[in-house]
């Protein structure tokens, strides 16, 4: 048994590290516990010689402990000088097991057994967990890793890697490079590698053709020996020679691990984060959160907290945030004077959503947000324009434009904009000041982010926006009123991509109206299902049974995962009956839609090659998850002469990296879809981003703003591979210079090897590149507009799937 | 405008940008826009050829003939422009496609106006060496209007989804394999097999490359060679085979984009000289008319 300290420190990140560097300069006892054998173990894990980025650079670092951008290494060795500097106490190989007792006695218990006694706490775990591990006989052995840090580092073995996602089937393929000469195989328990990325998926399958790698599905490991593994395959056992076991069985998450202390967290999401006060304590009192693991995940905030929290366990009640200024610039546009505490309340007490909002999560949502004064009848944001942030009324009021001369108020305390940040779409309504006003700003990120962590504002905010979607689809020709049994208590519901919602045929009067997502409209004719429309978010369908009372006329599926919300049939009729302007709106849709069914079944009849090449053009489409596009590059196999003009035009136009791959991807009917963003609707290269920089433009585009810290969180999430980490080439010589003397690379991307003679020995930086859709560049996408022949051209899924399409296919 | 980073955009300011979203090949641009400006300059110069009287009769230096002189000149220089114009991103709203639609018609319409500026007046000269050159570079212009408009669909359906790197490493794997299946076999026939494994798919020349034939194509060779051997044991034979003639088949599909390729690219090494010889038989022919007329 040991002595108790003053405030023991769990994980030795950069938040953790920094609070033991202050409770040592303050000279309070203390130890940090880590669980590894050297500091910093997330960090450490980086890829060799990765450049550590100093995110935001506005925000000043207040720690005892070194941290500006350099190389991984750099960093690393500056803490472990600094840790030994400032005398911090450092237990290793103390993994963390329980944590039992109260404020001025937690006894904390390690894996090995060691109890160490705290009067304080503080968690900074980070948030990477424990990877899952290997369960079968001979699991402890030593040549089982969990983690490949350089492929490089393996040659001439055999080896073997168990798990089928993304981690697993990207470390085998780093370790079946050709020059490396291993025997890799990798294990799946399923059939399938449902888990995986497509993209990764089909470079394994490559791989597996091609006699890189064998991949094993329905085979699991039985027993680990070393030199040799047995496998249980649906054929019985087999032992095949294995020098290196790769696991790569996912992680389980903190959370439970958090929450066995007694520490709540604001909801059940997986966003949701530990409930804290201003001083970082959490629900437990004496046990205070920071770091990744309280929401924080860029370093220099870390380090700033790990030194806040241990001046606040110090009682320093005076210390002001290191973000005070930020936060003091964001209110100074302002009209009014107040300090920033005075404007968060302000705007707490104010504003529905933020109702629930504790003052830390008050500032952090300020920070990813914007205030500002609007004078009567300023524009906030114009109909068609996209956009996906929320506003929120703090003073004054907003009108929005429903129709010609027809407005409608939003009053004090309420939010608009909210459309865009459910469905992705453009904004459906002009919104102006009603007279001179304040608006928040929220950035979808951290819209969502206050979804997840506040249940309240969440509500809010849920039921505002259904309220209004249904108000804008429906034209103006309800109220409020008519819709409040149907808000009361929606019938949301959501469908996997794939998935029938509707069956021709069925009995049923239920209207659907696409809150998320999108859907396909097809029709069984002479057998096959025919594709008759897409359908994207915010509009309805099911409504030609209302009217008619007759079964479906059509199957209707989601293209991608979508929500959609169920009126009943009898809500619906009683809505028409009220209202004979929803009544002759429905009807014109109706009509406008049965024209079109009996179109393309006449054509059907005289043009079946037509129709039928429509059909499955369209499928196709969907089938490369082009459901989700808002904008979408497609190259017409007909006219594209492989000149490659488009990416050589595309790396002039945006630092000399070609942002698009036109030979890959799939084909249909000699259209190709090649590897480019699709600028999706919700895009999901957007999930994870920890210095926030990826956006969605004015445009629609999705872009990144400057401040990528090269983690490559992005380019793992999104489903299209369209992403990659890459360092922009020195500048070449000019065009004309190239053409006369033939000097330098020439158009396009530069090979490597002329990047690498340019550059020497220095590493440049690698950041994530991808399609912003020409943003800023006034001619727009120069991919398209680079194209000799007319075979490139940029549409979103709706355009390219128009019936005027069809009609000029069938002539 | 409704991000976080900028406000109270203007309406004056809020042009959606220029986007090419109609779908249609560049001799169909805009309807046939340039086609039909064409046929109508090149009618209206055959039409005000027969009705201008110039005594004593039509040639390059009647007053006529100089107007017609200079557009066509113009005209070629604007035409050259394509090659810079296509490879200069700027980021002003242009289009690569109605730039090769106007190239096109514009480039035939000056069959017409080069042959009537000439009047009709051709002999031995250099006058005549610029016009001829001309021909040529429009004559070379239309067998490439010609593979654009047919060649790639059969590149897409060869290639079948494949990139180019992918096909060459598919031909890697299987060289692999056949290294590791070519051992148990007799010398005599792993010679053939090694030849095959040392073939560079890229060799044979620019003949063959445009035709298509590689009659000396070692993996071939080693396949007709193993297929009719008796020596070696047969399963491994066997085995070895079936590995060449996958070979083979990945070696054609690589070949034939290999061609499709070439033809789609060949016609502007013949194209762009001589339009560089063109121009200057055209800049001698200028030259000579005003010191020597
Ligand atoms: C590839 C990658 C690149 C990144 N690049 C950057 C960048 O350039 N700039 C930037 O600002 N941010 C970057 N980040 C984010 C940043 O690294 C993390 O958010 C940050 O390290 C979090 O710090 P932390 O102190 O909260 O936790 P961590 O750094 O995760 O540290 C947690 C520590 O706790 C230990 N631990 C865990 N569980 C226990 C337990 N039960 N008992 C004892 N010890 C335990 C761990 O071993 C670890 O040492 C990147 C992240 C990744 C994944
Ligand atoms: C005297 C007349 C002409 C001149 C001087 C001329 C010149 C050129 C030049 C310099 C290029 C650029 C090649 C490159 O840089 O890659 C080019 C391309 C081309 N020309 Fe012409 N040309 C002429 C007439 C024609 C005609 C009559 C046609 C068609 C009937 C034609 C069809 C083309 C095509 C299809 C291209 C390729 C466009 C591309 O791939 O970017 N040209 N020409
Ligand atoms: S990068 Fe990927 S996820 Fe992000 S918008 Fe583009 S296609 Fe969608
Ligand atoms: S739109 Fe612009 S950034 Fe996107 S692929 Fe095309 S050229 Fe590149
Ligand atoms: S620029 Fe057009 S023709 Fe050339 S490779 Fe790209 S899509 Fe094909």
């Amino acid at each position: 048994m040991s002595e108790p300290v003053k405030v023991a420190i769990i994980g030795s990140g950069p938040a953790g590290l920094s609070a033991a560097s202050r409770a040592a300069q303050l000279g309070l006892s203390h130890i940090l516990l880590e669980k590894t054998d050297h500091l910093s173990d997330t960090i450490f894990k980086y890829q060799k010689g990765k450049r550590v980025l100093a995110t935001p650079e506005r925000l000043d670092l207040r720690s005892d402990c070194r941290f500006a951008e350099g190389a991984r290494e750099y960093i690393l060795g500056n803490w472990d000088e600094d840790a030994a500097n400032n005398k911090v106490q450092v237990a290793y190989h103390a993994e963390v097991a329980e944590v039992t007792g109260e404020k001025g006695a937690f006894a904390i218990r390690t894996a090995k057994g060691d109890i160490f006694h705290a009067e304080n706490i503080v968690l900074a775990i980070g948030t990477q967990g424990n990877p899952n591990r290997m369960r079968c006989e001979g699991a402890d052995l030593p040549h089982i890793i969990y983690q490949v840090d350089d492929p490089e580092d393996f040659k001439d073995k055999h080896i073997t890697v168990v798990g089928s996602g993304d981690a697993g089937i990207e470390n085998a393929l780093g370790v079946a490079e050709e020059a490396l000469e291993n025997t890799v195989t990798i294990l799946n328990r399923s059939k399938d590698f449902a888990r995986a990325k497509a993209k990764n998926v089909a470079d394994m399958t490559e791989a597996g053709e091609n006699g890189f790698m064998s991949i094993r599905t329905e085979t699991q490991p039985k027993l680990v020996e070393a030199g040799w593994l047995t496998l249980e395959t649906p054929t019985g056992e087999e032992k095949i020679e294995c020098d290196v076991i790769v696991a790569r069985l996912g992680s389980v998450a903190p959370r439970g691990f958090v929450e066995s202390m007694g520490i709540e967290f604001t909801g059940p999401d997986r966003e949701a984060f530990p409930k804290l006060s201003p001083t970082f304590e959490t629900t437990v009192p004496g046990l205070y959160v920071i770091g990744a693991l309280a929401g924080y995940p860029l370093i220099k905030h870390c380090m700033n907290q790990g030194y806040d929290v241990v001046e606040f366990i110090n009682g320093n009640q005076a210390l002001t945030p290191a973000d005070e200024k930020d936060l003091a610039a964001i209110f100074a546009g302002l009209p009014q004077q107040k300090s920033v505490s005075e404007w968060l309340d302000y705007l707490r007490t104010r504003i529905r959503i933020f109702a629930d909002v504790s003052p830390l999560q008050m500032r952090e949502f300020m920070l990813d947000s914007k205030v500002a004064f609007y004078g009567k009848g300023d524009v906030v944001f114009e109909k068609g324009e996209p956009g996906s942030s929320l506003f929120a009324i703090a003073d004054g009021h907003a009108v929005v434009e429903v129709g010609p001369d027809v407005t409608v108020p939003i009053e004090q305390g309420s939010i608009f904009g909210e459309v865009g940040l459910i469905s992705g779409r453009k904004r459906g309504a002009t919104i102006r000041a009603g007279e001179d006003a304040i608006f928040v700003e929220v950035s979808r990120t951290a819209a969502l982010k206050l979804m997840a962590a506040v249940p309240g504002a969440k509500r809010v905010i849920n039921r505002i926006s259904l309220e209004r979607q249904l108000l804008q689809i429906f034209k103006g020709g309800l109220t409020v009123e008519d819709l409040q049994p149907i808000v009361e208590d929606p019938a949301i519901e959501r469908f996997p991509a794939g998935k029938v919602v509707l069956a021709e045929g069925d009995a049923g009067d239920d209207v659907y109206v696409i809150r998320s997502g999108s859907m396909v409209v097809e029709k069984d004719i002479g057998g096959k299902p025919i594709f008759l429309r897409y359908l994207p978010a915010g509009s309805f369908f099911g409504e030609m049974a209302v009217l008619s009372g007759a079964p479906r006329n059509a199957t209707v599926k989601a293209a991608v995962a979508s929500e959609v919300i169920r009126l009943k049939g009898e809500q619906f009729k009683d809505m028409l009956a009220k209202r004979p302007q929803v009544r002759a709106a429905t009807e014109a849709a109706v009509a406008e839609r049965a024209a079109m069914n009996d179109f393309i079944e006449s054509r059907k009849a005289s043009y079946s090659s037509a129709v039928d090449l429509y059909s499955d053009t369209a499928t196709f489409i969907m089938k490369e998850g082009l459901g989700e596009a808002t904008d979408a590059l497609l190259i017409d196999e007909n006219l594209c002469v492989g000149c490659d003009n488009c990416e050589k035009a595309c790396a002039d136009s945006h630092e000399g990296l070609s942002r698009l791959d036109r030979e890959a991807g799939k084909t249909f009917a000699h259209l190709h879809v090649p590897t480019s963003c699709r600028h999706c609707e919700h895009p999901h290269c957007m999930a994870d981003c920890p210095p926030n920089v990826i956006h969605r433009g004015p445009d629609g585009e999705v872009f990144m703003e400057p401040g990528c810290i090269g983690c490559g969180n992005c380019m793992r999430n999104c489903p299209y591979g369209v992403i990659r980490m890459e360092a922009a080439p020195p500048e070449k010589p000019s065009l004309l210079r190239w053409l006369l003397t033939g000097f330098g690379p020439g158009p396009g991307e530069p090979s490597p090897k002329w990047t690498k003679k340019q550059l020497g020995d220095e590493k440049p930086k690698k950041i994530a590149v991808k399609c912003d859709m020409c943003k800023g560049i006034s001619g727009g996408p120069a991919c398209v507009r680079a194209c000799p022949t007319g075979a490139a051209i940029r549409v979103s899924p709706e355009e390219f799937l128009s019936i005027a399409r069809l009609e000029e296919d069938a002539g | 405008m409704a991000s976080l980073f900028k406000r109270g955009r203007t309406k004056a300011t809020q042009t959606e940008r220029v986007r090419e979203r109609k779908h249609e090949g560049f001799l169909r641009y805009a309807g046939f826009r340039w086609a039909k400006i064409s046929g109508g300059l090149c009618l209206l110069i055959i039409v005000s050829y027969a009705m201008v009287d110039v005594t004593p009769r039509h040639n390059g230096g009647s007053w006529y003939g100089y107007t017609l002189g200079t557009i066509g000149a113009a005209l070629i220089l604007w035409l050259t422009a394509l090659g810079y114009r296509k490879r200069k991103m700027t980021s002003t709203a242009w289009s690569l496609k109605a730039w090769t639609s106007a190239h096109v018609y514009l480039g035939l319409s000056l069959i017409v106006i080069g042959t009537w500026h000439t009047g009709f007046q051709l002999g031995w000269n250099v006058h005549t060496l610029a016009w001829a050159l001309m021909l040529l570079v429009i004559l070379s212009g239309l067998y490439g209007v010609i593979v654009y408009a047919t060649l790639p669909a059969a590149l897409s359906n060869n290639r079948d989804e494949m990139t180019q790197m992918q096909m060459l490493e598919a031909i890697r794997a299987f060289d692999r394999q056949l290294h590791s299946a070519a051992q148990p076999l007799t010398p005599a026939d792993t010679a053939p097999v090694l030849a095959a494994l040392d073939e560079d798919p890229f060799a044979g020349g620019i003949v063959a490359r445009l035709g298509g034939r590689y009659p000396n194509c070692a993996t071939a060779a080693a396949l007709r060679t193993l297929a009719a051997s008796l020596s070696s044991d047969a399963a491994a034979r066997e085995k070895v085979v079936g590995l060449l003639k996958q070979k083979v088949a990945a070696l054609a599909r690589l070949r034939a984009h290999l061609r499709l390729r070439a033809l789609l690219e060949i016609w502007l090494y013949v194209h762009v000289p001589l339009t560089f010889a063109l121009i200057a038989a055209l800049s001698a022919h200028i030259i000579s008319v005003f010191f020597y007329w």
